[in-house]
Parts: C-alpha cells; sequence; structure tokens
C-alpha cells in the first residue's frame, strides 16, 4: 500500500498554475537519485487531470494518487534514472 | 487569347476569379493541411514569378496564390507540376479535406488522421455532387479540427477497457477523466460507458497500461459554417474499424448525390427530409 513507501522528499505545486506545476515537480525530482520517491501535492482540477500523465510521459513511475480531502492530491512518484 | 474563357471550368480547377480582371486567385489541391517544402518551394517561385510575392492561407487549411494572370495558367500549372503540387478545386463538389496532424506527431490524438485525410481525398476529392462537400479529421475530443463544421466530419477516440490484472489502482484515471465516466472502489475501476467520450485520457495517464485501447471513430453529418452555421449531428454509433467508417462515407455521400436538390447544401437536404432516410442508409453502411 502507498502508505507503507517511505518517501524521500515531497513537492507542493498547488502555490503555482499550468505549466509551471509540472516544471515544479520536474525540477523536484532532478533533486533526487534514482529509485527515490517524490510525493508531490497538487490542486484538483487541471493540474491532477494532466500532471500525472506528464510526469509518466517523463518516463518515471507513478505509485499512487492519494487524496488528501481538502481539494489536493499527493501524487507518489518514484525517479526514473535516464535511458 | 482569342479563346472565350470558361471562368465554371477555371472555378472548377480552382482558378477563383478575382475583382481585377483577367486575374485569379490560385487555389491549390492540399490534402489534410500537409505541404512539403518541395512543394513550398514551388509555391515561393510561382508567387514571386506570376503572382505578387504572396500567397494567402485560406480559413479550411488552404493555399492560394492571388494575382495569376489569365495568360500564365499553362506556365503556373507547369511550374507547380515540378515541385509537386497542383491547383485544387472549388465549386459544387468534394472539396479541400482538412486534418489536424493526428496521432503521428500529436500526443492526444486518438487516430492517424493524415492517412484517413489522404485515403477520403484519394476516394472522393473533386467529386461532382449537387453542392459542395467538406470532409474535416481531427484526432481527439480536443476538437483542434472542428468536426462539426464540415458536411462529414470525423473526431476521433478510443474506446478503452480497464485491465485488472495490469492495474495498480493507483486512482490517476478516475482524475484524468473529464467526464467522470470512471470511479475507484475498493482498488477496482468501473467505467460508465453513456458518460465516456472516448478522449483516450484514461489510458494516455494510466502509468500502468491498464487499459486496453481500440482507436474508432465519432461521424458528424450535414455541418456548415457560413451564411448558415449549424453543427453536424451524430447519426450512427461510435465505428471502430476504417472499413466500416468508409462505408458510413460512400453512403452518406450517395444519399447527398441521390437526395438533394442542385444547390442545396446537405444540411438543408437533412432539414427537408428528416434525418431518417440518412440514417436507414448509414446505419445499414455501418453494419455491414
Amino acid at each position: 500500500m502507498a502508505e507503507e513507501i517511505k518517501v524521500d522528499d515531497t513537492v507542493d505545486i498547488t502555490d503555482v498554475v499550468c505549466p509551471v506545476t509540472f516544471v515544479k515537480a520536474k525540477v523536484a525530482l532532478e533533486e533526487l537519485e534514482d529509485g527515490q520517491v517524490l510525493s508531490i501535492r497538487m490542486n484538483d482540477g487541471e493540474p491532477v487531470q494532466n500532471v500525472p500523465r506528464s510526469i509518466k510521459d517523463e518516463g518515471h513511475q507513478i505509485l499512487k494518487l492519494l487524496d488528501n480531502q481538502d481539494g489536493t492530491y499527493n501524487l507518489i512518484v518514484r525517479k526514473a534514472g535516464e535511458e | 487569347m482569342a479563346d472565350k474563357i470558361d471562368y465554371g471550368t477555371l472555378k472548377k480547377g480552382g482558378f477563383m476569379r478575382q475583382k481585377q480582371k483577367g486575374y485569379f486567385s490560385l487555389r491549390l489541391g492540399i490534402v489534410g493541411g500537409q505541404v512539403t517544402a518541395e512543394q513550398l518551394a514551388a509555391v515561393t517561385d510561382v508567387a514571386n514569378t506570376f503572382g505578387h510575392g504572396y500567397i494567402h492561407l485560406t480559413a479550411r487549411q488552404g493555399i492560394e496564390i492571388p494575382f495569376i494572370n489569365i495568360k500564365d495558367i499553362n506556365a503556373v500549372k507547369a511550374a507547380l507540376a515540378k515541385g509537386g503540387i497542383a491547383p485544387g478545386v472549388c465549386g459544387p463538389r468534394v472539396r479541400t479535406v482538412t486534418a489536424c496532424q493526428g496521432s503521428a506527431v500529436c500526443p492526444n490524438a486518438c487516430i492517424d488522421t493524415t492517412t484517413i485525410a489522404q485515403e477520403l481525398n484519394d476516394r472522393y476529392f473533386g467529386k461532382e455532387l449537387p453542392h459542395k462537400f467538406k470532409f474535416g479529421v481531427t484526432g481527439c475530443q480536443n476538437n483542434c479540427l472542428k468536426a462539426e463544421e464540415n458536411d462529414f466530419g470525423i473526431k476521433g477516440g478510443l474506446e478503452v477497457v480497464w485491465e485488472k490484472d495490469k492495474c495498480i489502482s493507483c486512482g490517476v484515471c478516475e482524475k484524468a477523466c473529464r467526464t467522470n465516466a470512471i470511479t475507484m472502489k475498493n482498488g477496482e475501476i468501473t467505467i460508465d460507458y453513456d458518460k465516456c467520450n472516448r478522449c483516450g485520457r484514461c489510458a494516455y495517464a494510466c502509468p500502468a497500461d491498464a487499459y486496453d485501447t481500440t482507436e474508432g471513430y465519432y461521424v458528424y453529418f450535414g455541418g456548415l459554417f457560413g451564411n448558415t452555421v449549424s453543427r453536424g449531428i451524430p447519426v450512427v454509433p461510435f465505428i471502430k474499424d476504417r472499413e466500416t467508417l468508409f462505408r458510413v462515407c460512400d453512403a452518406a455521400l450517395n444519399y447527398f448525390r441521390e437526395n438533394a436538390l442542385p444547390g442545396e447544401r446537405f444540411k438543408f437536404t437533412l432539414d427537408r427530409l428528416g434525418v431518417d432516410g440518412l440514417k436507414e442508409k448509414v446505419m445499414e453502411a455501418y453494419h455491414g
């Protein structure tokens, strides 16, 4: 379960709008080592509709989307190495 | 030139008469908005040599070269042919087939609009009909190409089926869906196919590729966007293969040819006769 996944770092992208949401998440991922896990806090609506797909398209592994029940979600992502 | 000028034939061949006596704006034959660099070079050459050094981009992905003199028509055609491009058409026939870039390039597109536009063009371009007839092909629900503006509009979609064994129950698809067709309960996905608009966003977002997808087509009939503005209407269900799509195209064009009055756009034929006659024909085609 996602609750058991060890999260190495967190980033909050609820304070920015598209396309900076994805950029901020991408920068946070770049600061991690391959295989480490990032929790990305994002708003409902456009960010949660689009950011997960962008992260996937970058090649990272999405593990879980957690509903914080406050209009935000945490996307749990494992960083993938450069191919 | 002593010969009488046949403006009807010229117009059919894409030469649009200008206000300026003896001059034409030459419409080119372009399919799905794709123009090669070689074609562009020939167009540039003709615009510089015979025109006024510019082109006009039309509302339907066409190129016109204004200020072509009537006496230069044959020379212009020859120069264009060297670059692999020819005059287009106007008048009561199948017009330029338009398309977005589609799945060859666009990450959102569900279908290969370029090859579909080419096939439509090969089958129907210039075909004589009671009035103009426009095809447009758009790759997905984003509808960049405005499918419903056309006499026959095609919109790509993806039919999705959830694959439980691959699913990691992350919940991303439920949020990616814009029509609230997906619900996840205890890790199980349910899709409400009445709400699903086949945009494909769930499948694209899924990190585990847990959706099996089938490309398909929504089609719309009788759209137009000129003196009258009217949105094309859906008559057949979502089409899941290309053979059926083209059977439906054939049936719709035949219906229009056989039932429209001269000078009557498809929409007005449908208004006058009702949609049932068309529906019968295209549903026959739909079922093969």
